[in-house]
């Protein structure tokens, strides 16, 4: 019998049951919960008079719509000046309040973008079985759990079974040999990675991302390579536990003590892919030809590397394809053939769950350290992912750094990744943005998103332009 | 949930790939805590020529008359023909929601996002795969047929063209039966509760780990 990949091994774990069309039951350990995708799943348990299975396997914090401006904040729940998201995150409280289940509520210091926030508190463990009503749930899956994300009909069915009911995916590798080269970044790794494969290269699979560019990568760039694997269209991305995983997990809160952690931390060490392993897919990356990368487009396949420039829509043969990138362009405003240096920003977003914890922080105020900000930028914005980001930023003197660069230094939460709050992008308006999503109107009606690194990003806040960040550090 | 056997409707065709959970229902209308209501902002930012907000008075809004849903010969179109990775982007329910809403009971395209794709399922939405053979001369009828309409049959499996040439249709048969029949998910998974609770007390003796709370 030949081994079994990671993902394989997971799923074996949590398998509760098995149709005979493949139809299965997986058991969920860890059940995320933010306020926008569980309200009417809540509602639905009310309804039927149900309870949740296993109230203390769920965890949940608000993200999506609370304000990231310190005098909002300061204010509490009143400081929510929509009406409407105040009702959603106030419906949080209560669901959880009622149901028992431990929440981070906005005024908590540990409150934070959910997929920040699980790892943080070591709610996310190695071996674990994941689901969160949001796409990057895949997020977590940077420390070997099998994460993925699940619309709100699942949360309900999670609530109340504690179990969703799915069929195995495929298993891919996407392989990444060799280095990086210095000032290349993971969240190039991963733009990198769905330029090649395109948006729906990994549907219907679990990707693992392997290889030593991988494994050298510390966990917060793993998660935010695993944190894209939506964008490339798989609903998981894995990657092996090794020392590093373990060394991040100890001590924090919900990560196991004492005579448990040893054996917690002796079980995790079987958390790889066997050798011989099959794989229904393979794709095979060499980590030196991977460049900063710039999107271009309104899909994260539209990318290009800095030093590369707008497709010309006659160079492509296929017409849906052509016909993409012409509505494409149409909407970001912008012309084939333009180099990638030559896109002007107005506007510059330092956050989101792909790139908002200490280390992207301290990539993008090493870039910005001692200068400031280019005059023609309007918005220049860092939102930490968490208050423990915050705080730790902080204590480093990150804020300070950024706020003499003219960057404005907010409260944690999804803010201008998809601007459910008033974190909004104008109109037209380009934004270098470290998020994850380019659609047409994610950062706010009509806006326009470039995504990049966190030092991509503050190079470009620097220069008013795109420029490559390993000519200026 | 309600029950799918056959649905007889006009087809939209929008001619466009990768169409995304953005597209189909954009973000501000996410903070809604109900399940309905979503239809008049479903593509709400190429239906409309301004910014929607949950509390607009669409009838007031200005209408893009290019975008195809406002076309008069599409009214009460209930299939819509898309292009490739159809609902990619967020898990976002509100996007088989605001179709359903909308009227749509049948989405056809040659390919569909994961999350979104089950999401349909949950919702009495049936998306149908298509071959981009098939597609193409769809979209080329709809196109040029005024009233093209299609009926899809899911016992049988078939999307019958107006000249009665048929396109057969893979389907999960767990799924298939569910919408037939019109089964809710959470009772069927409860019928299993003593094989969950089982599986549970030998998880947590296995892995006591993942069962402990924090030291908060
Ligand atoms: S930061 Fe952006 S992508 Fe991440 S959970 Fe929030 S809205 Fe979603």
């Amino acid at each position: 019998m030949s081994g079994k990949t990671l993902y394989d091994k997971i799923w074996d774990a949590h398998l509760v049951s098995q149709r005979e069309d493949g139809t299965s039951l997986i058991y969920i350990d860890r059940h995320l919960i933010h306020e926008v995708t569980s309200p009417q799943a809540f509602e639905g348990l009310r309804l039927a008079g149900r309870l949740p299975w296993r109230a203390d396997a769920n965890f949940a914090t608000p993200d999506h719509n609370i304000p990231t401006t310190k005098s909002e904040r300061d204010q509490g729940l009143e400081g929510i000046k929509d009406p409407v998201s105040k009702i959603q995150v106030t419906t949080l409280d209560n669901n959880c309040d009622e149901f028992n289940i431990f929440e981070l509520k906005m005024t908590d210091m540990r409150q934070g973008i959910v997929h920040v926030v699980g790892p943080e508190q070591g709610a996310t463990l190695p071996g674990m079985s994941i689901v969160c009503g949001d796409s990057h749930t895949s997020t977590h899956g940077a420390l070997g759990a099998l994460a993925h994300g699940i619309g709100t009909s699942e949360v309900e069915h999670v609530l109340a079974t504690q179990c969703l009911m799915q069929k195995k995916m495929k298993n891919m590798r996407v392989q990444v040999n060799g280095l990086l080269k210095p000032g290349v970044t993971a969240k190039d790794m991963v733009l990198a990675i769905i330029g090649r494969i395109g948006t729906a290269g990994g549907t219907g699979c679990t990707i693992e991302f392997a290889g030593d560019a991988v494994m050298a990568l510390s966990i917060e760039g793993r998660m935010t390579v695993c944190n894209m694997a939506i964008e490339a269209g798989a609903r998981a991305g894995l990657i092996a536990v090794d020392q590093s995983t373990i060394d991040y997990i100890e001590g924090r809160p919900f990560a196991p003590k004492g005579e448990v952690w040893q054996m917690a931390v002796q079980a995790w060490k079987q958390l790889v892919s066997d050798p011989g392993a099959h794989f229904d897919e393979i794709v095979e990356l060499e980590a030196a030809d991977i460049e900063p990368q710039v999107t271009w487009g309104t899909s994260p396949e539209m990318v290009a590397s800095i030093n590369g420039s707008i497709p010309i829509i006659t160079d492509e043969n296929d017409p849906i394809r052509r016909e993409s990138i012409s509505l494409a362009l149409d909407y970001m405003g912008l012309t084939g053939g333009t180099s990638i240096k030559d896109i002007k920003l107005d506007c510059i977003f330092i956050g989101s769950c792909t790139n908002s914890r200490i280390e992207d922080l301290r990539e993008a105020a090493k870039v910005v350290e001692g200068k400031k900000v280019a005059a023609t930028v309007e918005v220049a914005m860092v939102v930490p992912g968490s208050g423990l980001v915050k705080q730790q930023a902080e204590a480093e003197g990150l804020d300070k750094i950024f706020i003499a660069a003219g960057l404005e230094w907010r409260e944690p939460g999804c803010s201008m990744c998809l601007a459910m709050n008033s974190d909004q992008l104008g109109d037209g308006k380009h934004c270098a943005s470290t998020s994850n999503r380019n659609f047409e109107g994610r950062q706010g009606f009509g806006g326009r998103t470039h995504l990049v690194s966190p030092a991509m990003a503050a190079a470009a806040a620097i220069h008013g332009h795109f420029v490559d960040v390993r000519d200026f550090t | 949930m309600r029950k799918f056997s056959v649905e007889q409707g006009l087809v939209l065709p929008l001619d466009r790939a990768n169409v995304d959970t953005d597209f189909i229902i954009p973000k501000q209308f996410l903070k809604s805590i109900k399940r309905t209501g979503f239809g008049v902002n479903l593509f709400d930012e190429h239906r409309y020529l301004d910014k929607g907000e949950p509390d607009s008075d669409n009838s007031k809004r200005p209408l893009n008359p290019d975008f195809v849903l406002n076309q008069p010969r599409y009214k009460g179109c209930k299939i819509l023909l898309a292009r490739d990775n159809f609902g990619c982007g967020s898990s976002r329910e509100h996007a088989p929601w605001a179709l359903d809403d909308y009227g749509f009971r049948v989405v056809i395209a040659p390919s569909f996002a994961d999350i979104f794709l089950n999401n349909c399922f949950k919702n009495g939405l049936l998306p149908i795969v298509v071959n981009q053979e098939n597609i193409s001369e769809l979209f080329r009828d709809t196109q040029a047929n005024e009233g093209y309409s299609l009926t899809v049959d899911l016992a049988e499996q078939t999307v019958t063209r107006p000249d009665d040439s048929v396109i057969a249709f893979e389907v999960d048969s767990f799924r298939k039966n569910c919408l037939l029949n019109g089964l809710d998910d959470i009772g069927l998974t409860l019928e299993e509760a003593d094989t969950i609770k089982a599986f549970e007390d030998k998880w947590r003796q296995k892995s006591p780990w993942y069962f402990a709370n924090a030291s908060v």
